[in-house]
């Protein structure tokens, strides 16, 4: 089987569609960047509050944004999370919510404000600790047993989180639920309702981030990505003439500029995962323009006597086919990543899907081109043509 | 069969050995549940798998700059009395910013000499200048600063550790973090109550006996009063804890900004039963903390002495006598607070306090719910693409498929050797993405070798050259490829934390592996099926 048998389209006749097309996106993207959505950052480089909230119910965001008003919290963000069956929700508080002294100020306003019908001197067994829960056992020796009672007890505490927490999904809608329990002593799980309550929530996930951490990450971030491109472009520059590297260079600026430009459209969040995904499209961009390149430098050797612009089209139409199969195939995993990795995965599965796409079109459409362009612009100055003879390494 | 080939299938199959053994070891049932134990035992998870706690917390070195040049300023107090030198004051200049810049005022031009030499014998890490009016300023030197701040550092990493040792949180990680900032990364698996550990963390911050000058009074804004608003220079105004957790109304004290006696003259403290029965805490002090302490309460016989615990006055009492090296911590404890106190001090006290940064608490089902989405996208990613190799280049199809197979071998073994060489690689989701990232990538050197020799058929080349052309020009390529790559993981994890690391991880062993069985391994085969094959066979690609 084969796709492309003896292709010979004239790609670098079509480049005005081609850079229209850049242009399109990149400044739709940066549009949305500087006046729309602007860049919107994750908790990890803009600090803040993030609360994962599962509920035994559907949510009702409007009582939910109430009860924290009344806490205090004014304009958190609330928003729905994973599907809507799950019954989860994502509370996101503003950096100023994280004080210095008491970072995780927020999370516990939020914690105190839904669990607002608490019964006095109980605790919420919802979101009680593997400690808590152990301690009161110890307490209370509901299963009147002697020396061994804390390991006895550590084990039954284990074993009701675990249900809790991994058969149940996070929270106990009743205490019947108890009696179900795999490992659980029903001498523990008649107890149990002495100490606790149930509220109507669990939370499974925290993230807070302070101000300080959050610079630092950006700068990071930044610094990362700038001695990506650096390092790039030496190695290019090295193993080819210095123009192929500075046309890859802007070839992958453009691919970052409409990727982060499309998250800004989309108003998806950058964290610093995604910023990872960013640098592997970088990489896997590269990787692509190199094979192009590497093509155009073995043609220039066999075909001295032509022009460089049909040398560039014939080699990408001889690597055509390995392009769009490693480009379907690259693309056929982490599509698969995007639709059944997860909610956790989401953005930067987002960033590959489109980071490839992009990727496998940049070498093609932007990196030739500049190639060729810089050449006929010598040519025309009167210069010795100079991306012709790579260096044979 | 040719001699070649045979020992290339030797290296190929001891290879895969290698790595399987590093992935499951030698598992005690082949059943489905014993391989997935001898799997999780040897493939070590990251936190946002497993759930746990993870804690950026920032040592506040300033803090033990302070304790330093507190001790100078005693020091120089007291060689000044030996020596009978007459000065009219001696502070820091800035505590909060630069605490070890002190200033010393009032000091006759004569009395320049021995001043310069009783620096240079008994505080040589600081350096001295004249200043206007009979002053002298004093600075640490930037080397000992840069020093004494980074010990503060290795010091509070040992604290914790030995904190959280004790409290039985098993397999921790606690290491310095990022770049110079005095950051500490805590990494605590399984842990969900991150407040209980925060508090013992930070609790276990500055000991301190310090004089008690004024006090007690009821209130912050009473104290204040009584000192016309402003909190003289060398003191500071602290609130009481004297009655445990009971607290039974406030108290507010006035106490010298020096302290007597620091965290560091601690040698061991042992929790035990004061005069009447009740639990106090016991501790001696070291024999150059002891001396100091004798010289400090004979000056003070009559005055109150404060114990303060970060930075609450815990206990006042007067000073009857000398007192060496017991000191004696009384009053509302119970045998549990006795311990866990006696506890902390023994685990050495902070050199500084700290300051938490980033706090993630990841609970244990969000974890399992990502590595069941995860292992279940890279599965469907990788059938996906051995189908397709199977589908487009048939025979050679299988080759790509053995390839791709053995490099999630060896990059999962890579893993499992790491944690066998007690190396501490963690497979994080991002990791597990790597994964994926790492078989659509691996195919990619598959597909430019086979690109490249269905070409060279084309030309007209046989089999044998054909196959031996694809390898040798593609070679170039998977290297420029690999190496760009591998750079950007590099960066990656340098500039990374936590899950981007492991992504970095992955990424890199998984380019490894390829390396080796995209040229290698599929070389071997073709060279096999290429042996078996009649002059002018065609090859199935």
């Amino acid at each position: 089987m084969e796709f492309f048998h003896s292709v010979n389209i004239d790609f670098l006749g079509k480049k005005w569609y081609f850079l229209a097309f850049s242009l399109i996106f990149s400044v739709a993207g940066v549009f949305s960047m500087l006046f729309w959505h602007h860049i919107p950052w994750g908790v990890d480089f803009r600090g803040g509050t993030l609360v994962y909230v599962k509920f035994t119910h559907k949510p009702d965001v409007q009582a939910v944004r109430a009860e924290l008003d009344r806490a205090g919290l004014h304009n958190p963000k609330i928003q729905p999370y994973d599907q809507a069956s799950l019954n989860k929700v994502l509370i996101d508080l503003d950096v100023r919510e994280t004080s210095e002294k008491a970072l995780d100020q927020g999370k516990q306003k939020i914690i105190q404000a839904l669990e607002s019908n608490a019964p006095a001197g109980k605790q919420d067994l919802n979101n009680a600790s593997f400690l808590t829960v152990k301690n009161f056992l110890m307490d209370k020796d509901p299963m009147h047993l002697g020396t061994d009672a804390d390991q006895k007890y550590s084990a039954q505490a284990k074993a009701v989180l675990d249900y809790r927490d991994k058969t149940l999904g996070w929270v106990f809608n009743s205490f019947d639920q108890l009696n179900g329990a795999p490992g659980v002593d029903p001498a523990v799980a008649a107890v149990l309702p002495d100490g606790f309550f149930l509220s109507d929530f669990g939370v499974f996930n925290v993230e807070i981030v302070g101000p300080q951490v959050g610079g630092q990450l950006r700068t990071q971030a930044g610094l990362a990505t700038l001695y990506s491109l650096l390092g790039m472009l030496v190695y290019l520059g090295f193993r080819f003439e210095w123009i192929y590297g500075v046309a890859a260079v802007i070839t992958v600026f453009h691919d970052t500029l409409i990727t982060v430009g499309a998250f800004s459209l989309t108003n998806t969040e950058i964290s610093l995962t995604v910023i990872a995904a960013i640098l592997t499209l970088i990489g896997y961009s590269n990787n692509d323009t190199i094979v192009v390149f590497d093509r155009i430098r073995e043609n220039i050797k066999l075909m001295r006597r032509e022009k460089l612009s049909e040398i560039v089209n014939r080699s990408i139409n001889q690597t055509l086919s390995r392009t769009i199969l490693t480009a379907g195939l690259t693309f056929l995993t982490v599509l698969a990543l995007f639709l059944f990795g997860g909610e956790v995965l989401r953005g930067f599965s987002l960033a590959l899907v489109i980071g490839i796409l992009i990727g496998t079109y940049s070498s093609i459409a932007i990196a030739a081109p500049i190639l060729v362009a810089y050449q006929d612009w010598r040519i025309e100055k009167g210069k010795r043509p100079v991306a012709m003879p790579g260096r044979a390494r | 069969m040719n001699k070649n080939i045979l020992w290339k299938w030797g290296l190929i199959v001891g290879t895969t050995l290698f790595f399987l053994f590093g992935i499951f070891g030698i598992p005690k049932s082949l059943s489905g549940e014993g391989l997935l134990n001898a799997l999780t035992d040897h493939i070590h998870l990251g936190l946002d798998l497993k759930g746990g706690t993870h804690l950026i917390l920032q040592v506040q070195v300033n803090d033990a700059v302070n304790v330093d040049a507190q001790n100078a300023i005693e020091v120089l107090k007291d060689q000044f009395r030996a020596h009978k030198i007459d000065y009219s004051d001696i502070s820091q200049s800035d505590p909060q910013n630069n605490p070890d810049h002190i200033v010393i005022k009032g000091v006759q031009p004569g009395a320049r000499g021995d001043l310069v030499s009783i620096v240079q014998d008994r505080l040589a890490e600081y350096d001295i200048t004249g200043g206007p009016d009979n002053s002298w300023n004093m600075a640490m030197k930037p080397s000992m600063l840069r020093d004494l701040k980074s010990k503060a550092v290795t010091q509070a990493i040992e604290t914790i550790r030995n904190r959280v040792d004790a409290l039985g949180v098993s397999e921790p990680t606690i290491q310095e973090h990022g770049l110079g900032q005095y950051q500490i990364l805590v990494q605590l698996p399984s842990v969900d109550d991150p407040e209980r550990v925060k508090d013992i963390m930070q609790n276990t911050a500055m000991l301190e006996i310090k004089q008690v000058i004024g006090g007690p009074y009821p209130s912050e804004q009473a104290a204040l009063q009584e000192k016309g608003g402003i909190v003289p220079v060398d003191q500071m105004l602290l609130p009481g804890n004297t009655l445990g957790g009971h607290a039974e109304g406030e108290q507010w004290f006035f106490v010298s900004r020096v302290s007597a006696i620091s965290g560091k003259d601690l040698r061991h403290a042992s929790p035990g039963s004061d005069q009447n029965g009740q639990p106090d805490v016991n501790f001696q002090l070291t024999g150059e903390g002891g001396q100091r302490f004798f010289s400090f309460t004979s000056a003070h016989v009559k005055d109150s002495l404060g114990v303060v615990l970060d930075g609450k006055v815990r206990e006042v009492a007067t000073i009857d006598e000398p007192i060496r090296d017991q000191v004696e911590i009384r009053g509302h404890m119970d045998n549990q607070s006795a311990k866990d106190l006696a506890m902390i001090l023994n685990s050495g006290a902070l050199p500084a306090s700290i300051k938490y940064l980033e706090e993630r608490t990841i609970g244990p089902s969000l974890g399992a719910d990502s590595i069941r989405s995860g292992v279940r996208a890279a599965v469907i990613g990788m059938v996906a693409v051995l189908i397709f190799m199977l589908i487009y280049y048939r025979g050679a199809g299988v080759n790509a498929d053995v390839a791709l197979i053995m490099n999630l071998i060896i990059l999962l073994g890579f893993l499992g050797w790491s944690t066998i060489a007690g190396v501490n690689v963690a497979l994080t989701l991002p990791g597990i993405a790597g994964v994926i990232l790492t078989v659509g990538m691996g195919v990619d050197s598959n597909v430019l070798i086979f690109e490249r020799i269905r070409e060279e058929l084309h030309n007209g080349k046989t089999p044998p050259s054909a196959v031996d052309q694809g390898f040798s020009h593609a070679w170039i390529t998977i290297v420029d490829t690999h190496v760009t790559t591998i750079v950007s993981a590099a960066i990656l994890f340098i500039f990374g934390s936590g899950p981007v690391k492991g992504f970095a991880t992955t990424l890199t062993f998984g380019l490894l592996a390829n390396l080796f069985t995209a040229v290698f391994v599929s070389r071997a085969i073709f060279e096999w099926v290429l042996s078996r094959k009649q002059r002018g066979e065609a090859l199935s690609i």
